[in-house]
C-alpha cells in the first residue's frame, strides 16, 4: 500500500515531486520537523536545508531547498519551496 | 506598358516574401504557445499552495498585518500594466493599455493619484510618448517571462507598498494583465494585489473555533515570510498568462496577415495578367495595322 501521506512539493515554476509517502522531514526555522500520518495541522516556515521524503521501504527522495513553507492538513502535505541552485534543471 | 507589368511583378514578389515572414512568425508563435501554456499550468500548484497558506493564516489567526489592512495615510495607487515587447500581436498591447487607462480614470475619479509601472516595451513607449512618468519599467522577455523578472517586479511593488508616505509609498497596487482563457479568447483583467482581499471562508458559527493550524514559529512570522512569496507568485502568474495571451494574439494576427498577403498577391497577379494582355493586344494591332498600311500602298 502506498504511504498514508499525500505529498506535493512545488517550486514557483514547476512541481518538483508529487506522490504518497510515509514520512516527511523538513528543515523548519525552529529545527527539523518530522511529519507522520495524523500529525496536527501545522504551517511552518522552512529554512535552507534538505527535505526528505520517505516513500516506502528504504527509499528516500531528497530535495535541497533555500527557503519555503510546509503545510500539513488532513494528511495532505504541501511544501512550497525555492529549490537550491544546484538542483537538476 | 512594359513598365506597368514590371511594377506589378515587383509588388507580387515583395508581398510574397512578406507572406513568408508572416507565416514564419505565425509558426513560431504557434510553437511557443504550447510551452507558454505548460508553464502556466506548471506554476499553478505553487500559486494555489501559497494562496491556501495565506488564507489559513489570515482566517485562523487574528493577525493585524500592514499588508492585509488598508492604508489611509496616502492616496497614491500603483498600477502595473503588462504588455508585449514587440508589436505584430494585433490589439493585444493596445487592449491591455486601454484597460489600464480605464482603471486610471476610475481611480482618479475616486481622488487617487496614480503611480504607473509598466512591463513590456510597448507599454513603456506608450507612456514615454505621453511624457508620463514611470515608477518602474521592465522590458525584455515578455513572451517567456522568468521567475527572476517576476521577483524583481514583485519586490519593487512590495517596496512601494511598504515605503513611508515621504518615500512615495502607495496605498493600493493593481495589476492589469491579459487573462488567457483559451486559444481564441483572451481578455484584459484588473486585479488588486494589495492590500489583500482575503476571501474569508464561511465562518463556522457556534463554539469557539480554536486556531486550526499550529504556526511555526508564529502566525506573524509566517505571514511576514509568506506574503512576499505570495506576491511573487501572483505577479509570475500574471506574467505567464500575459505571455500565453501575447503568443495567441500574435499567432492570430499573423494568420490574418498571411491571408491578407495572399489576397494582395491574387489581386496583383490579375492586374499583371491584364497588363500583359493589353501589351500583347497592342503589339498585334500595331503589326496588323502596319501590314495593312504596307498592303494598301
Amino acid at each position: 500500500m502506498a504511504g498514508p501521506l499525500t505529498v506535493d512539493i512545488v517550486a514557483p515554476d514547476r512541481t518538483l515531486w508529487s506522490g504518497t509517502a510515509e514520512r516527511v522531514i523538513a528543515p523548519s526555522v525552529e529545527g527539523e520537523i518530522g511529519l507522520l500520518a495524523n500529525h496536527e495541522p501545522v504551517l511552518a516556515l522552512l529554512k535552507a536545508g534538505t527535505v526528505r521524503v520517505r516513500t516506502g521501504e528504504s527509499s528516500d527522495v531528497e530535495f535541497e531547498i533555500t527557503q519555503g513553507f510546509v503545510s500539513f492538513d488532513h494528511n495532505v502535505i504541501t511544501i512550497g519551496a525555492t529549490p537550491a541552485e544546484t538542483d537538476e534543471a | 506598358m512594359g513598365g506597368q507589368q514590371r511594377v506589378y511583378r515587383q509588388r507580387i514578389r515583395s508581398t510574397q516574401s512578406l507572406k513568408k515572414i508572416f507565416r514564419a512568425m505565425e509558426l513560431i508563435a504557434a510553437s511557443r504557445i504550447g510551452k507558454a501554456r505548460d508553464r502556466v499550468t506548471a506554476a499553478a500548484p505553487y500559486s494555489r499552495a501559497i494562496t491556501r497558506a495565506i488564507s489559513a493564516v489570515a482566517t485562523h489567526s487574528n493577525v493585524e498585518h500592514p499588508l492585509t489592512s488598508e492604508r489611509h495615510d496616502t492616496n497614491r495607487a500603483a498600477v502595473l500594466v503588462v504588455s508585449a515587447d514587440r508589436g505584430m500581436a494585433g490589439a493585444y498591447s493596445a487592449n491591455a493599455i486601454r484597460e489600464s487607462e480605464r482603471l486610471r480614470e476610475r481611480l482618479e475619479a475616486e481622488g487617487k493619484e496614480i503611480v504607473q509601472f509598466a512591463a513590456g516595451r510597448r507599454a513603456v513607449s506608450y507612456f514615454n510618448f505621453r511624457h508620463r512618468e514611470l515608477a518602474g519599467k521592465w522590458t525584455g522577455g515578455s513572451d517567456s517571462p522568468d521567475v527572476e523578472t517576476a521577483n524583481e517586479i514583485a519586490n519593487a511593488l512590495y517596496e512601494a507598498f511598504t515605503a513611508s508616505v515621504e518615500d512615495g509609498g502607495v496605498a493600493e497596487i493593481h495589476i492589469v494583465y491579459t487573462h488567457f482563457a483559451s486559444m481564441v479568447s483572451q481578455e484584459p483583467r484588473v486585479i488588486r494585489l494589495l492590500p489583500l482581499e482575503i476571501v474569508e471562508g464561511v465562518a463556522e458559527p457556534g463554539e469557539d473555533v480554536e486556531p486550526l493550524y499550529a504556526f511555526e514559529p508564529s502566525p506573524e512570522a509566517v505571514l511576514d515570510a509568506a506574503l512576499p512569496r505570495y506576491i511573487e507568485a501572483r505577479v509570475y502568474t500574471c506574467l505567464l498568462q500575459s505571455a500565453a495571451s501575447e503568443l495567441a494574439n500574435r499567432q492570430r494576427a499573423m494568420n490574418t496577415a498571411v491571408s491578407n498577403a495572399e489576397d494582395i498577391i491574387r489581386q496583383y497577379t490579375r492586374l499583371a495578367n491584364s497588363a500583359r494582355q493589353a501589351e500583347i493586344t497592342q503589339e498585334i494591332s500595331e503589326i496588323v495595322s502596319g501590314a495593312d498600311a504596307l498592303a494598301a500602298s
